[in-house]
């Protein structure tokens, strides 16, 4: 279903009138929490004494709405949405909002953009996976995830999957890659799965993860661009890469005699996909950890080595026990996660020292991602986006009313997402997404005919300037509209000196006050 | 003008802190990702290009989908109509012994300016594949996507390297390539800026800088409502994340309300000079990139689409090429007179030719395919001799008769001329080790330096 999120607008603009404004004191703290204590809040509030860091406080509800929608399901809330949360009296709403959450079509929309990132889901240069097989590829990682496939079968399928890459999609792991040689396979499987550069590695280490990939073999069909990946004993890299001998060694030191009649892949798949492997769990769960918190325990998230310890050792052999015990459901540990106190800190630090942050003290200011934001600004005015693959022919066209997050190839992009860091989908690191503010960025969102005329022709501004409605209630109609929240005494008196200076016209006024919000440090962050 | 300008560009590094130290430069350029370098922890190694430079600037006309050889700088009128098609009847230029295609007379009276490179070959003939290895240098296909010419100009001679000036100094008119012209591993700070809008049109706007509508009291009274309502960045003001979106924001502005705008006022220049460029998109574009590196930026690139002329080729090059005459010929007359060709390369080329042989079946009737086996490039100024032809192809203009010349090649001159040496180090963010251009090790192919045009 196509959300109308400008028709829940007028409504809530309607609904708004009779709310006074919140104070600034509750704006984005709250004095207490509702939400129970967990093991987590434990393991990092118990750390965060001994480091003598004072907490944040807990963030408000109306921060929490905006956050836990951004978060687990890349969307902003609608208006009717944030003021039903924030007026909603039951203690237990946080925690039903998570679950209604997760169970959203948008969760597998979100979460496949950032699998395909680390996946390297791209039609076009580097990559090569070609249009169809980019598509059938991001295809299978949505369905995995909006099936909660448990995360270890997804991996097992990812590795060790043969067949064409149109009608077989996880084969296309092995063809997302820029090599298709065995250590960049390896470099590649020790990257997703392990969270590990293997460039750091001795080279002994990285050639002995490569004998598992040494029999991994392509070849086309009829089929144009249709390309077959298959455990090939024929391949020439085994005599290069494997040997006589067939002894493979594990990124451990231990060493194998691969069966001959064994796909190395599969062996390898056994050694890696267990609980008792040190890598595999201990890496997916702190990837989810900073997917959430914006930061791993081990950071970068994708660097794990010996001398890259967590910060909180023990929080993450937690997490990686509940995930664990939870056969590897991945929405459980996000359950997890976002139900404890730690998530729910306010950003507004209670500690401004260094350490703070790598200790989790309180909730870090994030610019939203490119598609993200773009979804954001469209959902609020109304308004859709135009994206084409220029290259190859034949060009791809998108639906006009496509999200930006379910947009399944990075070969099909716009300036927009260009201009605001989406990652190009070449190496699989987590590094790749750049969320820093530019300069040019800033000039976009403050004054390009894109936005300006987004806002201008937004069904919200049109049906607010010509309200006749007192300054005070547009005021509340945008800001539960675009910061999801009510405004406070101060920006509604802020706003209405605006609207009566003289100095601009009523309708001017409405288009300004929705730009500066929509150009506010608030609505840019996830905060 | 240019005091003004550079009074702002000065005001802007005051309002930065001073004094302006360069690692504080690096943190705090404009258009950079602020902090990108040193939080990535690639130290403070200076990446300025260091040795003696004839150019300052470049000029890059990007013929994007790889125009004919044959119908413009290596016309083969003996090879016949299969290959000629209608054009077969090139004409002289004011170099003695050079003839070029028929349908650019203008461009013929200025042969004296530019040198032509007949033997430009990779092979590929795939648009972004072959787009990557001319614009890199580099063969596709290894562990790095490697930065753009625009880029690591924009790294040797940009912010890092002392250039102070308001305007980016990558500059792409007016919509970006995508990738293949981009940053690669450098990261965001070295992407070009697109300007967007039409030079063609009565007004320029420039995507972000100038807004038609919008008075400069409204910009004004607008930016007080925004700093009035930042309740969140009230509430938490020592953020470091937030500091980063406010220095952004002041450089911003400083282009909205400050006098940049001026320089993309085309109706500044005369009637006369417009018509002589061209009123169309291209033409103008030509007549704004000379403003830019007259204003010392260090590298512009004119996208210059609609050369993937599978079909009905011939009418489109009946409709392409007199634009592109009229504006290239204006931009190097116009270079030369005001004493800018000598420290600007004008480089013009695609990402490769077409099919020699003219594919005059169904359904393409008269069209040209990709070929990436050998193709032409026109350089100019910034130290390069003019009046020259390098290499040659063969007698129907499908292989290359003599002096190959590789992207690296072409690039490693320019670089050279630039005073960018080709050997030096890319800041990698991974620390792997990485060079402007491929080593002799790599293995790439190379036909040499362009030394008889330098």
């Amino acid at each position: 279903m196509r959300k109308r999120p400008c028709v829940l607008l007028f409504l809530a603009g309607w609904l708004a009138t009779m709310v006074a404004g919140a104070t600034d004191a509750n704006l984005f703290s709250a004095a207490s929490t509702t939400t129970p204590p967990s093991r987590i809040d434990e393991l990092v509030f118990g750390q965060l004494r001994q480091l003598k860091i004072q907490p944040a406080e807990p963030c408000s509800d109306a921060v929490f709405v905006r956050r836990v929608y951004l978060d687990v399901i890349g969307t902003l809330p609608g208006a009717v949405e944030a003021r039903e949360f924030i007026l909603d009296r039951r203690p237990t709403k946080r925690a039903a909002l998570i679950d209604r959450l997760l169970d959203r079509d948008e969760f597998a929309d979100y979460w496949a953009m950032k699998w395909s990132d680390l996946l390297r889901v791209k039609a076009e240069f580097p990559v090569n996976l070609w249009p169809n097989a980019a598509q059938a590829y991001h295809r299978w990682i949505r369905d995995s995830l909006r099936k909660n496939k448990p995360y270890d079968r997804f991996a097992r399928e990812l590795l060790t999957a043969s067949g064409s890459n149109f009608r077989e999609p996880p084969v296309n792991f092995y063809r997302a890659v820029q090599s298709k040689e065995p250590p960049a396979l390896a470099r590649a499987v020790a990257l997703t799965f392990m969270g590990v550069r293997a460039d750091r590695w001795p080279s002994n280490q990285l050639a002995g993860l490569a004998t598992f990939f040494a029999q991994v073999g392509y070849k086309s069909t009829v089929e144009w661009k249709e390309e077959i990946v298959f455990n090939d004993p024929a391949s020439t890299n085994v005599a290069v890469y494997l040997g006589t001998a067939r002894q493979a060694r594990f990124p451990d030191g231990k060493t194998i005699t691969l069966p001959a009649d064994r796909d190395p892949r599969e062996v390898f798949a056994d050694w890696l996909i267990t609980p008792r492997n040190p890598w595999f769990t201990r890496n997916i769960a702190n990837r989810v950890w900073s997917w959430l918190l914006g930061r791993g325990i081990i950071h970068e998230p994708d660097d794990i080595r010996p001398d890259n310890p967590p910060s909180n050792p023990q929080l993450l052999a937690y997490l990686e026990s509940e995930l664990v015990a939870a056969d590897y459901d991945l929405k459980q540990l996000f359950r997890l996660i976002l139900n404890s106190r730690v998530y729910q800190l306010s950003s507004v630090p209670g500690d401004e020292s260094p350490e703070a942050a790598a200790h989790f003290a309180c909730y870090p200011l994030r610019r939203l991602e490119a598609e993200v934001l773009i979804d954001a600004i469209n959902q609020i005015t109304g308004s859709s986006e135009k994206y084409s693959s220029a290259i190859p022919e034949p060009f791809t066209f998108i639906p006009e009313d496509m999200r930006s997050i379910a947009l399944p190839d990075g070969s099909i992009t716009s300036p927009f997402l260009e201009l605001f860091g989406r990652p190009p989908r070449d190496t699989g690191l987590e590094s790749e997404r750049n969320n820093l503010v530019t300069a040019a960025q800033r000039l976009h969102l403050l004054n390009s005919s894109h936005i300006q005329r987004k806002i201008e022709q937004s069904r919200m501004v049109q049906y607010q300037s010509q309200s006749r409605k007192p300054p005070r209630e547009i005021a509340t109609a945008l800001y539960l509209g675009i910061l999801s929240r009510f405004p406070t005494e101060e920006e509604l008196q802020a706003a209405e000196a605006y609207a009566n200076s003289g100095k601009v016209r009523p309708r001017e006024a409405v288009v300004d006050l929705a730009w500066a919000l929509m150009n506010s440090a608030e609505f840019l962050h996830r905060h | 003008m240019e005091k003004s300008l550079d009074r702002d560009a000065a005001r802007v590094w005051r309002s930065l802190g001073a004094p302006l130290t360069r690692r504080e430069a690096l943190r705090r350029c404009l258009f950079g990702a602020g902090g990108l370098l040193l939080l990535n922890g690639w130290g403070l190694q200076s990446f300025a290009a260091t040795r003696p430079a004839k150019a300052k600037s470049v000029i890059q006309v990007w013929l994007w989908g790889g125009p004919c050889h044959i119908d413009t700088f290596d016309p083969k009128p003996e090879a016949g109509r299969d290959y000629c098609g209608p054009l077969d009847s090139p004409i002289e230029t004011n170099v003695n012994g050079i003839r070029i295609g028929q349908l650019l007379p203008t461009l013929a009276k200025q042969a004296d300016k530019f040198s032509i490179i007949r033997s430009l070959t990779h092979g590929n003939n795939g648009h972004e594949t072959a787009a990557y290895m001319v614009q890199t240098g580099h063969d596709a296909g290894g562990r790095d996507v490697y930065p753009s010419a625009g880029a690591v100009v924009s790294l040797f001679k940009g912010y890092d390297a002392g250039y102070q000036g308001l305007i980016p100094p990558y500059i792409v008119l007016t919509e970006p390539q995508g990738r293949f012209s981009e940053a690669g591993f450098l990261g965001g700070k070295y992407k070009p800026f697109a300007t967007g809008g039409d030079p063609g049109r009565p007004v320029f706007e420039v995507e972000g800088v100038v807004a038609a509508g919008i008075s400069e009291q409204r910009q004004r009274e607008r930016r007080s409502l925004l700093q009035k309502l930042n309740t969140l960045g009230k509430a938490m003001p020592g953020d470091a994340t937030l500091k980063t979106l406010y220095a952004s924001e002041d450089q911003a502005y400083e282009l909205i309300l400050g006098d940049a705008g001026k320089l993309f006022d085309l109706t500044r220049e005369p009637a006369e000079l417009r018509d002589r460029y061209g009123r169309n998109t291209f033409g103008q574009s030509c007549l704004m990139a000379r403003r830019l590196v007259e204003k010392g930026v260090p590298y512009v690139t004119i996208n210059y689409k609609g050369w993937d002329t599978h079909k009905q080729h011939f009418q489109a090059m009946n409709r392409k090429l007199p634009e592109l005459d009229k504006g290239l010929a204006t931009l190097l007359d116009d270079l030369a007179q005001r004493g800018l060709l000598d420290s600007t390369i004008v480089w013009v080329s695609g990402e490769f030719g077409r099919t020699p042989k003219v594919q005059w079946e169904a359904p393409w009737n008269g069209g040209r395919n990709h070929f990436g086996k050998v193709f032409s490039a026109v350089v100019a100024g910034g130290g390069f001799k003019g009046g020259q032809v390098v290499g040659a192809s063969n007698a129907t203009g499908e292989e290359v008769k003599e002096r190959p010349v590789y992207p690296c090649d072409l690039l490693g001159s320019m670089y050279e001329l630039l005073g960018i040496d080709p050997q030096a180090a890319l800041p990698h963010p991974q620390g792997q080790e990485a060079h402007v251009l491929p080593l002799a090790s790599e293995g790439v192919k190379s036909g040499g330096r362009l030394r008889e045009i330098m």
